[in-house]
């Protein structure tokens, strides 16, 4: 078995070991989008209108916690230097560690979407097109954050100044996901949308892992 | 011409010949400013649908187009540091961006301004305003990064990555929320064709120009200015700045 799945692999026991560090994030998920219907309006029709950007929204800020121990604990305890001196390619094992991180955070918001929808009366075929929205748009969430992530590794008390990095790049996602979901509740076409959040994905899957490297070289050195 | 680059960019230079070269965007910018002023708010014709309260264009155009300039310049000059070591392009890139934010927000508010007697509203959530709002968080988020770190250097490499990843990032944000929400009247002066026939009046069009011109410069003497201080700041353990502050204190 290879470095990059080993470094996959590790990262996924280490948070079963912990689950705390996994749940969190998805338990302020679920606690912020119950949050709206109790501040805005308990009304069905009110509610559904906004619920894709309120469970986009959400999703988008705790995967923004999550983000913060992507290379925290690996920094502190010197495994992320050894990562950078290694002879193996960092761009891939930067990309093991997203991808572990889109498995503990990404997978769970997709699963748990269908719940909020229903809480939020969004009808069959937008949960639908909201499932699809997030399966094609949380990877990149996790590709975009890691940059973020790698250039505020060294920094303490970094939380917000991640939130303040990330969140700006993060606004055209947002944008064609949630008017995706919007767009199919009044059964219109939102191939494009998709199309874009796709080629955000292909992009960022190209580029993030480069450049995530470089900053981690950057925050290390 | 490398050489010639080289020997500008060591600080101890830049400091030396930045000095002469400020009265030089500085007294233009103020020649030109008051031209522009002048023929904008006084020569040039009321419109025909917006009144008198178009003039603040001459302000506000100019502002929204040096907030998006800056911004290229910033992460341009950042990736030259990053990627030929140069200091001096480092320092540009980071006494850019306080000034390009300033711009920026220089822009939103004559928009609101411009906004309220013309949609009836300070504040829209159109494709325009929508970006330009976001183009100052990129600048904020730039300027919070750089400050985050102890060590100038790392500050400088990470927020220029930083800076660059947002370049590539504009165009994007811009389509996708063009494509979301306009209201915004479309640009007057734009392509190339329509420079040559522009939607706009020639005396409309002149103090827009010298006024676009006049916020170059003024940027420019700005830049500079604060760079000379970020240089001593940076350089203050060296000797050549002792003998500045020596000479200065005489």
């Amino acid at each position: 078995m290879n470095i990059y799945m080993q470094t996959l692999k590790r990262d996924l026991r280490i948070a079963i070991r912990n689950p705390s560090s996994v749940l969190n994030p998805l338990l302020f998920f679920v606690i912020s989008v119950s949050l709206f219907p109790l501040a805005i309006s308990p009304e069905s029709s009110t509610l559904s209108q906004i619920a894709a950007g309120i469970i986009w929204v959400a999703s988008m800020l705790s995967v923004l916690l999550s983000l913060n121990a992507l290379f925290h604990n690996d920094f502190e305890n010197g495994v992320l230097e050894q990562m950078v001196i290694s002879h193996h390619s960092l761009p891939l094992l930067i990309l093991s560690k997203i991808i572990s991180h889109w498995i503990l955070t990404g997978i769970p918001i997709i699963l748990l979407s269908p719940l909020l929808g229903l809480f939020l009366f969004l009808d069959s075929n937008g949960i639908s097109v909201l499932m699809i929205t997030l399966l094609l748009a949380t990877p990149s969430l996790s590709l975009i954050g890691a940059i973020g992530a790698s250039l505020i590794v060294g920094i303490k008390n970094s939380g917000m100044l991640l939130s303040l990095l990330i969140l700006p790049l993060y606004i055209p996602i947002l944008i064609f996901a949630s008017s995706a979901v919007s767009q199919a509740q009044f059964g219109l076409e939102i191939t494009g949308q998709l199309y874009f959040l796709g080629a955000i994905l292909v992009v960022s899957l190209m580029a993030a892992p480069f450049v995530s490297a470089l900053a981690l070289k950057i925050s290390l050195e | 011409m490398w050489k010639w680059i080289q020997a500008f960019a060591s600080p101890q230079n830049f400091y030396r010949i930045s000095k002469k070269i400020i009265p030089w965007f500085l007294y233009p910018f103020i020649a030109l400013t008051l031209v522009g002023l002048y023929w904008g708010l006084v020569i040039a014709p009321i419109d025909y649908q917006q009144g008198e309260s178009y003039r603040i264009m001459f302000v506000h155009v100019p502002a929204a187009w040096m907030s998006m300039f800056i911004y290229i310049v910033l992460a341009v000059s950042g990736g030259i540091g990053l990627i030929w070591q140069i200091k001096l392009a480092n320092v540009v890139a980071k006494v850019s961006a306080p000034i390009g934010a300033s711009f920026t927000f220089l822009a939103l508010v004559t928009g609101a301004v411009w906004g309220k007697p013309m949609w009836g509203t300070w504040w829209v959530w159109d494709a325009r305003l929508t970006s330009e709002l976001i183009l100052l968080f990129l600048y904020l988020a730039y300027m919070s990064l750089g400050n985050a770190f102890d060590n100038p250097k790392t500050a400088s490499k990470a927020s220029s990555v930083l800076a660059i990843v947002g370049l590539i990032n504009i165009p994007i944000i811009h389509y996708s929320v063009t494509w979301w929400n306009t209201l915004h009247q479309g640009a007057s002066v734009s392509s190339v064709e329509k420079i040559a026939a522009p939607a706009i009046h020639p005396d409309m069009l002149m103090p827009l120009i010298l006024m676009s011109i006049s916020f170059k410069l003024l940027y420019g003497a700005l830049m500079l200015m604060r760079a000379r201080d970020e240089v001593l700041i940076r350089e203050q353990n060296m000797r050549w700045v002792k003998n500045v502050i020596m000479e200065d204190g005489k």
